[in-house]
């Protein structure tokens, strides 16, 4: 047995202390998904690069697996306090806001649940109070058959937020999912987000993964997004922990007839980001826009998979990651789009860019094509290189010193994906993290 | 818009056998099969060494054979494949033509390649293999005057052993892969090539391949080195009988260039693609790399890809020197039930190493084409430059195109550009040609012509030529 999969198998106490210590383990149908995904995980145990392993070839989660990471214990108070959650995210007048901590649900940093043809509220109640709806729903898009990850988030799902939006309902003001990591060295936490948009309904849902203090963390976050025709859903996750976080997050997005989705996913924080996002084009007229932006530096690892299903005839898909890879850090990017038998007229754009600042960084990218009808239009595009040095002395002859001139095409090039985020508070928040971020560049 | 339904496929054209005594060594592989195959080539001591290395070595891959490419095949059994087979000659190894058996030259004569004096191509230097052994090389002695070495691999290492030991595996050891392994094991011919320093090869320098007899495998290996200031353009031509039963072809070829050397080398790969409904074929599973070991040096590879039931090949060039140039150049077809995984690979070692990569895979019938590529940049690649582009056209809805580049970069001045797009013939385009009177076959055919063209440039003229007709025949009954 690997070492790594024995690390696997030591979860087994760990899951037995946490299911015992769940108020609802009445719902019996969680309980049952939670012990097919343990039992899962131990079989799968953390992955590794080794042959023929193509989606870890570039991420080492090693780290990970030897941290022995822990949920935080049951029934601590949470020590944050509302200015820390307005300071770490974005945030708005009219939000509303749904706070976890180490993983828990924190009522009293969270607005009050809403039911008014728009349901947001703690997973753990609504799987419970919605049951019909979140047992329909929950894990039907981010199985945990094959992904390690994902089975073990499910093995400790408890909290996490539920947005179900009934027919034609619109939510004006975004809503606002921040999760906090404050735990001591070593903790763990499992949130997990539904997403349920009935027809023609429309909503703004940005997720924030923050950290308060610098010790050496476990976030492992699942996502899942039901569309159903015709709605529209704006997704921003911005992921922005202490440089001692190890974060793996997994999206999956299922979209029906003429359903839309907007996603831009901005990193900059932890010591290794890994982000799987996942958006299966299912009726004809689903389009999706995928936007991604991350900055890395000193012995940062970021890795961005994006992987779009063509099901449907019809469909459009675009997608832009940029990076800028400084110090001794690594950014992988891996975007598969594949069009099925019979996906006629897909329309797929992917593009990666990549500034390389210096010497020891490294950057991976792997954008992959898989067409299978011949009635489409799909391209890619990939690069990595440095700043153009014509520019820089263009700047220079205008009287920028070399610095300066540097810094303005650094923030040229991120700008470009900063702009096409549509909601103001994190537009501007985003533009300031990385004017801070890159003024050391 | 619809295309005409007219065009009958049309047939595999060099499917035919000849009928000539050939000397085969039992199916099955062992220590034995080796020793016997050495031994019939009189090979000194290092070379049996070698071969059992590999063997050795093989053995313990315990049937990995690789499973990343995007290829479906049924089980290979090696002990079910003829490991040596040639004419049999009434001397050891053909000293001149009129020793070759007539049957043989006439099947050359009908492939197009004439090696008789007079009626051979003027230009081309031809080294003709028969199944496992090389049974002529024209224009040996034009060439020797010029100090120019080009002769079959089993004679290069009688004459020259010294190049052989310095150069063979040095591009591809015999650890590189399961099939570079099996074929080190038991490789029994192929060409070598020594252009010495500062001489521009007057000539084309071609080895056509033909596999014959039935069960066999042909594990050739090719060696051509260019010394320092030369030049040398290679062509590689091949062909096999229609058979029922897959025939497996694991070709090794290496490439040295030294300073300022420049090879280029271009295949025309025609090998039996198996009947319309996919039974039969070859599987190309072939190892080729090139070594820009010298400064200023070149390999430039151009392969136009029509043929083999199963295509798995990826030329590339290690850019050692500083300055060094690799090039890869491709066009894949695939129709009826063909599978290609192509592509390349430009490991980029010295400083402001450049490569450029154009590949265009064409997707007919139920074909699945993969481009599947790897550009590296090391951290001391200061100043690298690579351009890759990579289209696909799909005639029809049951194919497949798939495109998956790997760029892995590792040094801030370097520049890496990759770009792809997959698309079917143009209506437009199609519409425009038609209305101007030429029909929709012709249409098509033009259309998909011109998407090669960037190829059929690099291609020296009378390749050019064939490779644009081979492109249409295998075609025929897809644009349909």
């Amino acid at each position: 047995m690997s070492p790594t999969a024995t690390r696997a198998s030591d979860y087994q106490a760990q899951f037995e202390a946490f299911e015992s210590g769940l108020s609802l383990n009445g719902s019996g149908w969680l309980h049952q998904h939670r012990k097919a995904a343990l039992a899962r995980f131990q079989e799968l145990g953390f992955p590794t690069a080794r042959r023929g392993n193509e989606a870890w070839k570039y991420t080492n989660v090693a780290p990970i697996a030897r941290g022995a990471f822990t949920s935080a214990a049951n029934g601590q108070e949470p020590s944050v306090t509302p200015a820390d959650v307005r300071r770490l995210a974005p945030d708005a007048r009219g939000w509303t806001r749904l706070v976890f901590v180490d993983g828990r649900f924190a009522g009293s940093l969270s607005s009050p649940p809403r039911n008014d043809g728009v349901r947001v509220a703690n997973l753990a109640e609504a799987a419970a109070t919605d049951r019909d709806l979140v047992e329909r729903h929950l894990t039907r898009y981010a199985g945990y058959d094959d992904e390690a990850f994902t089975a073990l988030n499910t093995a400790f799902l408890r909290d996490g937020a539920f947005i179900g939006l009934e027919r034609g309902q619109t939510i004006d003001d975004a809503v606002h999912l921040v999760f906090v990591a404050t735990g001591r060295e070593a903790t763990a936490a499992n949130p997990r987000v539904l997403i349920v948009a009935r027809e023609e309904s429309r909503a703004t849902i940005v997720e924030s993964y923050v950290s308060l203090g610098d010790a050496a963390r476990f976030t492992n976050a699942v996502t899942e997004i039901a569309l159903e025709p015709g709605a529209t859903v704006d997704h921003y996750r911005l992921a922005l922990e202490s440089p001692a976080t190890y974060h793996v997050g997994l999206t999956r997005a299922s979209l029906g007839r003429d359903a839309t989705l907007t996603s831009a996913s901005i990193t900059l924080g932890a010591a290794l980001v890994r982000h799987d996002l996942g958006v299966s084009l299912d009726g004809p007229g689903a389009s999706c826009r995928l936007n991604g932006l991350y900055a890395t530096r000193d012995r940062q690892h970021v890795d961005n998979h994006t992987f779009i299903d063509h099901a449907s005839p019809h469909t459009t898909s675009r997608q832009y990651y940029k990076g800028v890879v400084d110090g001794e850090s690594r950014a992988v990017f891996s975007g598969r789009v594949l069009v099925r038998p019979g996906a006629q007229h897909a329309d797929a754009q992917q593009a990666n860019r990549n500034l390389v600042l210096s010497q020891g960084a490294e950057v991976d990218t792997k954008p992959s094509l898989e067409i299978f009808a011949d009635d489409v239009r799909c391209s890619h595009g990939a690069t990595a290189g440095h700043l153009d040095e014509d520019a820089v002395f263009y700047l220079r002859s205008r009287g920028l010193d070399e610095d300066m001139a540097r810094g303005v095409l650094v923030r040229g090039f991120v700008q470009e994906i900063i702009d096409t985020i549509g909601l103001n508070a994190v537009r501007a928040f985003t533009t300031r993290l990385f004017a801070a971020s890159l003024a050391g560049a | 818009m619809t295309t005409p339904q007219s065009l009958i496929q049309s047939e595999y054209k060099y499917g035919f056998t000849t009928d000539v005594e050939q000397e085969v060594v039992p199916k099955g592989l062992n220590e034995e099969t080796i020793r016997l195959i050495s031994r019939k080539k009189n090979e000194p001591e290092f070379m049996l060494d070698w071969r059992l290395k590999a063997y050795r070595h093989w053995l313990k891959l315990e049937r990995q054979e690789p499973t990343w490419a995007n290829v479906h095949y049924p089980t290979i059994d090696f002990q079910d494949i003829i490991y040596y087979a040639a004419p049999v000659s009434p001397s050891e190894g053909p000293q001149s033509l009129d020793e070759v058996d007539p049957e043989i030259l006439r099947a050359f004569d009908k492939l197009g390649i004439p090696l008789e004096e007079q009626s051979r191509l003027a230009g081309v230097a031809i080294d003709a293999v028969f199944d496992s052994v090389s049974v002529a090389t024209t224009y040996k002695e034009t060439l020797e005057k010029q100090g120019i070495i080009f002769c079959s691999f089993s004679e290069a290492v009688q004459k020259h052993p010294e190049l052989i030991r310095k150069y063979l595996g040095s591009v591809v050891p015999y650890t590189d892969n399961f099939y570079a392994t099996l074929n080190s094991a038991v490789f029994s011919d192929g060409s070598f090539a020594y252009i010495p320093p500062g001489v521009r090869c007057p000539m084309e320098l071609m080895t056509y391949f033909r596999i014959n007899q039935a069960d066999t495998g042909q594990f050739e290996r090719t060696l051509i080195i260019a010394d320092k200031g030369s030049y040398v353009s290679y062509l590689e031509g091949c062909t096999a009988p229609s058979r029922k039963k897959n025939q497996l072809h694991a070709a090794v070829v290496e490439l040295i260039a030294l300073d300022d050397a420049e090879i280029k080398y271009s295949t025309l790969q025609n090998w039996f693609p198996g009947d319309a409904d996919g039974v039969g074929g070859v599987f190309n599973f072939v190892t080729k790399r090139g070594k820009a070991l010298g400064r200023r040096s070149k390999i430039s590879w151009t392969q136009v890809e029509t043929g083999s039931a199963i295509t798995w090949k990826y030329p590339s060039v290690i850019l050692q020197g500083d300055d060094s140039v690799g090039e890869f150049y491709s066009v894949a077809l695939v129709n009826n039930y063909q599978q290609a995984d192509t592509g390349t690979k430009m490991l980029h070692i010295g400083k402001n190493t450049k490569s450029t990569i154009v590949s265009k895979g064409i997707s007919a019938g139920r074909g699945n084409n993969t481009y599947r590529g790897l550009v590296k940049i090391l951290p001391g690649a200061a100043g690298a430059q690579n351009y890759t582009q990579c289209d696909s056209l799909l005639i029809g809805d049951q194919c497949g195109a798939h495109t998956v580049p790997y760029i892995e970069v590792r040094n801030p001045t370097a520049r890496v550009e990759h770009e792809a797009s997959t698309s079917k013939v143009s209506d437009d385009q199609l519409f425009y040609c038609m209305q101007r009177g030429i029909s929709a076959e012709d249409a098509h055919f033009m259309i998909i012509n011109g998407f090669c063209k960037e190829i059929f440039n690099e291609l020296p003229w009378e390749f050019a030529v064939e490779a644009s007709q081979l492109l249409k025949v295998s075609l025929e009954g897809a644009v349909g």
